[in-house]
């Protein structure tokens, strides 16, 4: 692994660690009422909604920055149906992987 | 003990998606000592993973990581701690402690900070020890692909993001979003498109 790889990595995981818990301990530290906006609320109801569905496209159909259709395709599409049919996380994870390894090593 | 069946599962999810996506074991690892916050975490692997820089990577998971501090300031009242103590309690100001605090509200404060500390420390706990047994799992396996790892990412990003789709508005934003990304990823740098997604969720959260 290149120099800048590892560099990226470190940077990546500590800098995430450190921002999460300033995040956290501002929450404790605060005023109440600097957070407590019914903008900022609804603000926080969207962003993850935003970026965990961008992150579903983009982890689904790209390598890098070129847009592609593989086994993950199948992966999602199966991971829909078994949260269609209200299944817990394990099995939506497991039945996405399972299928995709399938159309992977077989086809 | 079914939020802990189902911990161990997103842990051992996200160990094995981390090192899929080229960080160490014990990168890993330290992401969820240290970051413990699922969301974030899966968020970070993934930008870096599809060849976005640290900084972009390090802003998706921390845009996830505010609510963290929203809920801290639900708990700070009712915790009420100082100190070391407050280190701990903010460090395991999660989805699933405040939650269950919550959930504690009619029977008081007690047992809101019994279901808090019980809570927290019991995730972390299972978090991380499934967190090193997917890393370890992961690693043992060389082509993640054969063994599905490339589609339990999204897989689990879906699975977190799937609750919160409560309404029309919500799935429209979701189906909204995730098509600009997939329309930018030839034309931004990797992780940008990810990251743009959190401003249109901004500009819609201050306008409505």
């Amino acid at each position: 692994m290149s120099i800048q790889t590892m560099t990226t990595l470190w940077a990546a995981t500590l800098g995430t660690s450190l921002v999460a818990f300033l995040l956290k301990y501002s929450g404790h530290s605060v005023p109440e009422r600097w957070l407590s906006h019914p903008k900022i609320q609804r603000i926080n109801a969207f962003i993850p909604i935003a970026l965990l569905s961008a992150l579903v496209a983009v982890q689904s159909f790209s390598q890098k920055t070129q847009l592609m259709i593989d086994q993950r395709l199948v992966g999602l599409c199966v991971a829909i149906a078994a949260l269609l049919l209200k299944a817990p996380f394990p099995v939506v994870v497991l039945s996405a992987a399972v299928s995709s390894a399938a159309v992977y090593n077989w086809l | 003990m079914s939020v802990s069946i189902t911990v161990g599962a997103y842990g051992v999810a996200f160990g094995a998606a981390a090192v899929a996506n080229g960080f160490t074991v014990l990168q890993s690892c330290l992401l969820s000592l240290l970051t413990f916050s699922g969301a974030s975490q899966f968020a970070v692997i993934g930008v870096i993973g599809a060849g976005g820089s640290a900084i972009s990577g390090i802003a998706t998971a921390s845009l996830l990581g505010v609510r963290n501090a929203l809920y801290g300031v639900i708990m700070a009242p009712r915790l009420q701690v100082k100190g070391l103590k407050r280190v701990i309690a903010a460090q395991i100001t999660i989805d699933e402690s405040t939650g269950v605090a919550l959930g504690q509200e009619q029977r008081g404060v007690d047992a809101m900070r019994k279901g808090f500390w019980y809570t927290g420390i019991g995730v972390f706990v299972f978090w991380n020890l499934f967190t090193l047994a997917g890393a370890l799992g992961a690693q043992a396996m060389g082509d993640v692909r054969a063994f599905g790892l490339d589609s339990a990412v999204p897989a689990a990003f879906l699975g977190l993001v799937w609750p919160r789709l409560t309404g029309n508005f919500e799935r429209t934003l979701a189906v909204g979003c995730a098509l600009f990304a997939i329309a930018m990823t030839p034309i931004l740098p990797a992780g940008l498109p990810i990251i743009a997604t959190a401003f249109i969720a901004i500009a819609i959260g201050l306008k409505r």
